[in-house]
């Protein structure tokens, strides 16, 4: 199905939690609220025409110091979806305020989402609500902070970690 | 005697007494874990009743580091995610990028990349049967298709100059032509490789031993499969005929005809089929790559123009310097290719994406110019602010690089989809509920690549 079709039916059934649908270098884009989001996950995975049956990606970007929007809301999380029954592909995206830095869990949607929404809460530290089972995936338990934030020196050490004793 | 204590209270601590599950760690370093992974294993008897995978190990901060640096100063880092596979992995990083910039490659440089990444898909299918062959026993195989993969990077390394870190992919481009006399190198090895095709057939394709260990075990359903996110050649073996390089062709292959391979259980026997059957392919396709290799430039310059090398030379001929640029140059005796003639790229006037070919650079004072415009701290590309996603189709299936750009010569963001980790989580998928030692072969089929999986 074509891009613009897809995000016109998105606007469609969500409305006004749609905030914007830009389309970049042929990439399709939709941005919807935190409020919207585990419905708009929901109808692209269900809806007969949409049918993204594929989680592809989950990720974040942290746009403290991105210029132009210092001042907006600090994380975006990035949704990639694929539907291998129509062959098409979209992006979702949702921004998180630093301070309420969570979204809810499309875990129970695909079970995928369970990993990659571990990595992103090691990387970024946004919570997802409702996960089951949210424990770093790539780092260990005993790391201190959230390595891919701006703000996070790249040439930090941490201490070693044996074995639990 | 008093004090000595049986096997069973050993595993089971004291006075242990009736049936009780036991733990079993598998890795981190294991002689059957192809990298660093530890898969933990509640068994009864000899059953798996629940796995919990732990990754991680390899973890080297990837993604921060490409943040670090220029968008070229990235590739020898995308080098190190799927080792077994390098090459696709820069071509998908710098096609990425290339989509950021709204630029097309040239149409021989498209060439070159579908004709590498199938060498390296090769590689990496070797690989991965033969390891997980070697471990049900057939270690023939194993040094057989090790063997076959010898000569594939030997091609590799002649064009590259390397064998693993090869660094081969740019912005725009690829590091230098191929060399001359290379289709009929790769007509050899490729020659060699059959042959080692066919005999693996004849020795593990009807194999009793084989068979027993593979048909049926670590299988997933077409809808499993698809949930967890799967692609490549486990998912073409539960029967998708999802492949990137047909449904969503990029590059040149939507020019090179071939077939997708697919299987219908879904299981490991299916995926090694499918994986020999990707192989014979991936030939296919390099052969039909270097016979409609079309000539010209292979870079392209901030707009996607490339120009026709003639007219450039007309151009010197007129006493203008960028002409001479194609000249021959000679080099010291140290730097590889002191006799090339500098290589049939051209970059048109708005040099800002491409880097010079390294004979150029140390050849001409205009082509150190442009490489320093290109790498000081401050300069380099710069794509508008934005972001792209741009999937290839990897050896293991979906590889996709996301690139979020702010206008500085530095990615802002560069995340890689790992087409190996989506496996790997649902790894205990489909262990469980089966034996131990079919955890093996399962394992095997998966192909997890630490590089990549853990970044």
């Amino acid at each position: 199905m074509d891009g613009e079709v897809i995000l016109a039916r998105l606007s469609e059934r969500l409305g006004a939690g749609v905030l914007d649908t830009p389309t970049y270098r042929g990439d399709h884009t939709a941005i919807v609220s935190r409020a919207v989001l585990a419905e708009a996950l929901g109808f692209c995975r269900d809806d007969p025409a949409l049918r993204f049956d594929m989680l592809i990606d989950v990720t974040a970007v942290d746009y403290v110091r991105f210029p132009g929007r210092e001042d907006g809301p600090r994380f975006d999380v990035v949704y990639h979806l694929y539907s291998v029954e129509h062959n098409h592909r979209l992006r979702l995206k949702v921004a998180v305020e630093q301070d309420d830095a969570w979204v809810p869990t499309a875990s129970a949607l695909w079970p995928i989402a369970n990993w990659l929404e571990r990595e992103v809460w090691d990387m970024f530290g946004i919570r997802f609500e409702g996960h089951p089972d949210l424990r770093r995936l790539l780092l260990y338990e005993e790391f201190v902070g959230h390595p891919l934030r701006k703000d996070y020196p790249i040439n930090r050490r941490q201490p070693l970690i044996g074995p639990k004793v | 005697m008093a004090g000595e204590r049986t096997t069973r209270e050993l595993f089971l601590g004291e006075g242990a007494s009736g049936s009780q599950n036991l733990h079993v760690n598998m890795g981190p370093a294991h002689p059957a874990m192809h990298g660093i992974i530890r898969i933990f294993a509640e068994l009864d008897g000899e059953t798996v009743v629940k796995t919990d995978v732990e990754i991680g190990y390899l973890h080297r901060a990837f993604e921060k580091d490409c943040e670090k640096g220029p968008y070229n100063h990235a590739i020898p880092y995308t080098d190190r995610l799927n080792y077994v596979s390098p090459l696709i992995n820069n071509f998908g990083y710098t096609s990425a990028v290339e989509k950021l910039l709204g630029i097309e490659i040239t149409e021989r440089c498209q060439y070159i990349r579908v004709i590498m990444s199938e060498i390296s898909r090769i590689c990496d299918h070797l690989t991965c049967v033969g390891a997980s062959a070697m471990e049900l026993g057939a270690f023939t195989v194993f040094l057989y298709m090790i063997k076959a993969r010898e000569f594939l990077w030997e091609l590799v390394e002649e064009v590259t100059g390397a064998r693993l870190t090869i660094s081969y992919g740019r912005v725009g481009g690829v590091k230098a032509d191929l060399p001359a006399g290379f289709d009929i190198r790769v007509k050899r090895a490729f020659a060699e490789t059959r042959q080692v095709l066919e005999e693996v057939h004849r020795l593990i394709t009807g194999n009793r031993i084989f068979m027993d260990r593979m048909v049926g075990v670590g299988a997933l359903s077409r809808e499993d499969t698809i949930a967890w996110g799967i692609t490549g050649p486990l998912l073409r073996a539960a029967g998708v005929p999802f492949d990137l390089r047909k449904t969503q062709p990029y590059w040149a292959y939507d020019r090179i005809p071939f077939e997708v391979a697919l299987g219908k259980n879904g299981d490991n026997f299916d995926r090694f089929l499918v994986r020999m059957f990707e192989m014979e392919q991936a030939m296919r396709i390099a052969e039909q790559g270097l016979e409609g290799l079309p000539g010209g430039a292979i870079q392209v310059d901030w707009e996607g123009r490339a120009v026709d090398p003639d007219a450039y030379v007309d151009r010197g001929k007129q006493g203008k310097t960028d002409g001479l640029l194609l000249l021959p140059i000679r080099l010291s005796p140290n730097l590889e290719g002191q006799d090339r003639r500098a290589h049939a790229r051209v970059d048109v006037a708005d040099k800002r994406v491409s880097l010079p070919p390294k004979e150029t650079a140390y050849g001409s004072i205009e082509g150190l110019m442009n490489h320093f415009m290109l790498v000081m701290d401050g300069y380099g590309i710069k794509p508008p602010p934005g972001e792209a996603y741009f999937p290839v189709e990897g050896a293991n299936g979906e590889l996709g690089f996301y690139v979020v750009s702010d206008g500085t010569e530095r990615p802002y963001r560069v995340h890689c989809r790992p087409p190996c980790l989506p496996p790997v989580a649902a790894l205990p998928r489909m262990v469980e509920g089966q034996m131990v030692a079919d955890v093996i072969p399962t394992f095997g089929s998966v192909n997890m690549i630490g590089g990549e999986l853990d970044r």
